[in-house]
């Protein structure tokens, strides 16, 4: 009977359970999670903020998920060291914890640079369930916020603080919010859409230092900018990332470059030992390489994986990219792959921009293939593009399509979909 | 196990599939006032879909494999263990839209309230799905499939 450990219980964590229980019943299976309360869903963390979303309904899995699936879930505990050669984990207190086959998905941190005030009292981060239960608690009295970090999480953020009153700046050192998964053209129209909710954006900056207020020097009552600019405020939240936790297996013989390496099975260079989720890195079927892709869909799909090799049941992570879509604000937004090539020189484009409507369709290709998808107000299609995507479909013949209006299943032909939609010809 | 399988040669692009799944989804049964009175408009969760002169229906396909329910952020796309059915909880649904970035048919719908996803439940309290009973021409056939 074998005995399966799993150090987080995140989306990757949650994922390697029911993969295991897929295959093996009986198999003892023990999750560690320095949280008191896992298998919630972290991205709902900003519905939990904006009332959206009760406590209970951020249970991504039902209440009895681990009793139901058979898991000593040890929570609120932390795994401190790792031994390899005689396969135990220790926790903190001391005691340690057998494995047969072990699954680290320790997740990211966030990443809080160094900022002169960041000490104060409302300062938060934005990753976990307690990060956002004590925000909450402090937005009781708070009217007025700061966001570092105009990503996926500090997007998120404003919007959930927005919902509930407060009046917020959000601050991104890049000249562009989303930058990272937008190009300019629907960067804006996000942006747009975000300052007519009452957001000031701020680009090209940052918060150098965080000062207390007049009365009550602990606590936060401004940020300044690298401008020298006040921004008065009762909250600042930092979004700026996430790091991997890859402290566990520092110093053990398991290989590590930003996050922890892994083969295609989502197996680290050590027998029996896996790794899943923002602490991984995964295979990236774009860039052709391994990176570091910190996002809830990946994680749970590359702890599947893991979860099923683990149980003996062989499985390859077919690979993930950067991948987003965007709820916020009301404008729906998806981006896929590659959204801005910076060297335009291999790539061809295929832009539909309607202003009017407000709609926004770009495809990136290289050698006829389509390595990058963004989508704004008009995404229901965009699972067929990554289909194509992800199956390297050669889409010379039909690519002008591809942008129309009316872009669906039926304009692929239908050879290629015999061919990608096999179960629908049987 | 039974499902629709799309015939594309037998379909003639009425949109009749649309209309019954509307109604059959709306609150009160009723092709009139589901089109007329219910604000928003009831989603239909089969979608006509056309490139002349191709055209035919698509919903759900309630994959084996289901890349909407890994990718699920709130827990609110299920794979029901015993029918194999696909399942959306509309009161666990965040309206993220991350099943339909990974649906590879595009046959998950933004619900016309634009707060949630819509997809084809296979009409669960119908014995035929409203999609496959209206179709003229058999390009909608609700049959045993093997698993």
């Amino acid at each position: 009977m074998p005995k399966y450990v799993l150090v987080g219980a995140s989306a990757a964590g949650i994922g390697a359970v029911e993969a295991i229980r897929e295959i093996d019943k009986k198999g003892t299976i023990t999750i560690i999670s320095d949280e008191q309360c896992p298998q919630y869903s972290r991205p709902m963390i900003s519905d939990l903020i904006s009332g959206k979303a009760d406590f209970g309904k951020m249970m991504c899995r039902e209440h009895e998920f681990w009793e139901k699936n058979d898991v000593q879930a040890l929570t609120g505990r932390t795994a401190v060291s790792l031994n390899l050669s005689e396969k135990y984990v220790m926790l903190d207190k001391g005691d340690l914890v057998d494995f047969e086959k072990l699954l680290v998905a320790t997740g990211g941190r966030p990443f809080v640079p160094k900022i002169e005030g960041s000490d104060k009292e409302g300062v938060f981060t934005f990753t976990t369930l307690s990060d956002a239960e004590s925000l909450a608690l402090k937005l009781e009295k708070a009217e007025s916020a700061v966001v570092i970090g105009a990503g996926l999480i500090g997007v998120s953020c404003t919007e959930a603080l927005v919902k509930r009153g407060l009046e917020v700046t959000m601050v991104e050192l890049q000249e562009k919010i989303l930058s990272l998964i937008l190009d300019p053209t629907a960067s804006e129209m996000v942006e747009n859409v975000i300052r007519k909710a009452g957001v000031t954006i701020v680009t090209g900056q940052t918060v150098k230092r965080i000062v207390g207020k007049p009365e009550n020097d602990k606590a936060v009552g401004g940020a300044v900018l690298t401008s020298g600019d006040q921004v008065d405020c009762d909250v600042v939240i930092i979004a700026i990332g996430v790091i991997p936790r890859i402290e566990l297996v520092t110093g053990t013989k398991v290989k590590t470059n930003r996050g922890i390496l892994v083969d295609k099975t989502m197996r680290t260079n050590v027998k029996d030992v896996y790794a899943s989720g923002d602490v991984a890195e995964a295979y990236d079927f774009v860039y052709g390489e391994n990176r570091l892709l910190p996002l809830w869909p990946l994680a749970q799909l590359e702890g599947k994986v893991a979860g099923y090799n683990m149980a003996g049941k062989k499985a390859d992570y077919p690979g993930g990219t950067v991948m987003s879509s965007l709820k916020y604000f009301g404008i729906p937004v998806i981006s896929i792959g590659v959204a801005n090539p910076k060297d335009p020189d291999p790539y061809e484009i295929l832009v539909n921009h309607d202003p009017e409507r407000s709609l926004y369709k770009k495809i990136v290709l290289k050698d006829n293939q389509i390595v990058g998808v963004t989508l704004v107000n008009c995404i229901e299609k965009a699972g067929v593009l990554f289909h194509l995507m992800k199956n390297s479909v050669n889409v010379k013949k039909f690519k002008q399509d591809l942008v129309s209006d009316d872009f669906c299943l039926a304009t692929l032909p239908r050879s290629l979909r015999r061919k990608l939609y096999p179960g629908e010809y049987k | 196990m039974k499902r629709i399988i799309v015939k594309e040669e037998h379909c003639i692009g009425c949109g009749l599939c649309e209309v019954y799944c509307t109604v059959q989804h709306s609150k009160s049964k009723d092709i009139i006032k589901a089109y007329n009175k219910e604000k928003p408009r009831p989603t239909s969760r089969v979608t006509l879909e056309v490139h002349k002169p191709v055209s035919f229906a698509i919903q759900c396909r309630h994959c084996e494999d289901a890349p909407c329910v890994t990718a699920c952020l709130s827990g609110a796309m299920k794979k029901d263990e015993e029918t194999g059915l696909v399942t959306h909880d509309p009161d666990r649904c965040i309206g993220c839209w991350t099943c339909i970035m990974v649906c590879p048919y595009g046959a998950i719908k933004m619900d016309s309230s634009g707060k949630v996803v819509s997809k084809c439940d296979l009409c669960a309290e119908l014995d035929i799905p409203a999609c496959v009973a209206n179709c003229p021409n058999d390009a909608l056939v609700y049959k045993e499939v093997k698993k």
